[in-house]
């Protein structure tokens, strides 16, 4: 980019011919995104759409493909690591597209509003193979408002030596809070580590606490 | 290291893509090229080599989209139908912009696109030429004269 600028200053510069177009317009960029993302979706070009959501436990990225919820994405693990992680695994065909995630956004609003104590949406588990993803698959047993140890949930899930395993599936698990990854605790009943931080997972407990 | 998420493609290289599309189109018809071209790059995205100029990129299949939108309208200026509002800062109007674009317009189709890739997309005279079909050194002469009429247009426009 330097030596464009370099090279444009040895031409004495021309920027002043087109001072009549904005550099950015923020209200035509706004309508021509819409506009974009409608058509794109239309057009099934949407592979990963995404939005973010206002949360007690911080801002949540949400990110779709047409199957379902592909990744619920904590502030602290970092949203644009997150969608580069995306468009490596499943498509860089990704797009700030919030009309997909509407019925997502409208359940983990009714959920952390305390009204919703299952999630009943379309999900899409291809972030997880082998053993973590047989892991998470029996974390929906645990109740809503109910915990597991990572020992029961290693016994759940057919190999009881696979406490260690149970944890690292937790730790990175793509669908915190829809996959309720945050009822697995200790066995001393402390809460233990989150992909979202301790005190994200004190907060989701205390919500879920009868 | 692979693509970025498409998302970003647009949020660095759209302000500049539209004002590539409003110098070769005027106002109205800018934003349908635009949106053509977003498009279109979405749909070849995922086969872009990681390592390519995205902005040149961009700015040649814009080309194309400004192409086709001269063959629906005509060439022709199309009147002005909303009452000019402002559409950014520093009092730019969407008269302003259809002014340019008229000075833009009176420039060989080469100097158009030199002086246009060059000095608004910034991009190196090596892409200039590659998206031109022609040499480094013709695009850099192309661009010269394009801005040397502009000047010209300009001055003797202001009393």
């Amino acid at each position: 980019m330097s030596t464009t600028q370099n090279e444009a200053s040895e031409n004495g510069g021309a920027d002043d011919l087109f001072a009549a177009l904005p550099v950015v317009d923020q209200a035509a960029s706004e309508r021509l995104h819409a506009k974009l993302a409608s058509r794109a979706d239309a057009d099934q070009l949407v592979d990963v759409a995404y939005r973010t959501i206002d949360t007690p436990v911080g801002q949540l990225l949400l990110a779709a493909t047409a199957e379902g919820l592909v990744r619920v994405a904590f502030a602290r693990q970092g949203h644009d690591a997150a969608l580069a992680s995306l468009a490596e695994k499943v498509s860089p065909r990704i797009l700030a597209a919030p009309g997909r995630l509407d019925t997502v956004a409208r359940e983990m609003d009714e959920y952390f509003a305390g009204a919703r104590t299952r999630f009943d949406l379309p999900l899409d588990r291809r972030l997880t193979t082998g053993f973590r993803r047989q892991v998470l698959a029996h974390l929906p047993d645990i109740a809503y408002g109910d915990t597991a140890s990572y020992a029961a949930v290693a016994r759940l899930a057919g190999n009881p030596k696979a406490v260690r395993a149970v944890g690292t599936a937790c730790a990175t698990n793509p669908l915190p809070v829809v996959v309720p990854c945050h009822r697995v605790v200790r066995s001393d009943g402390t809460p233990g580590g989150y992909a979202g931080g301790q005190a994200a997972k004190r907060i989701l407990l205390a919500l879920e606490s009868p | 290291m692979g693509l970025r998420p498409f998302e970003d493609v647009i949020t660095t290289h759209g302000p500049t893509v539209l004002r590539v599309c409003r110098a070769m189109l005027g106002y109205h018809e800018a934003e349908d090229a635009w949106a053509e071209t977003f498009l279109a790059a979405l749909r070849a995205y995922p086969d872009l080599d990681p390592k390519a100029n995205v902005e040149a990129w961009l700015v040649t299949i814009a080309k194309h989209k400004a192409i086709d939108s001269h063959r629906a309208t005509g060439r022709n200026p199309q009147p002005v139908e909303a009452v000019p509002e402002g559409v950014g800062r520093g009092g730019t109007t969407i008269e302003d912009i259809d002014e340019l674009w008229s000075a833009l317009k009176s420039l060989s189709s080469k100097q158009r696109e030199a002086v246009v890739y060059h000095h608004l997309a910034g991009l190196p005279y090596a892409e200039v030429a590659s998206i031109l079909g022609s040499t480094e050194a013709a695009a850099r002469r192309a661009a010269a004269d394009g801005v040397k009429r502009l000047r010209g247009i300009y001055e003797g426009a202001t009393p």
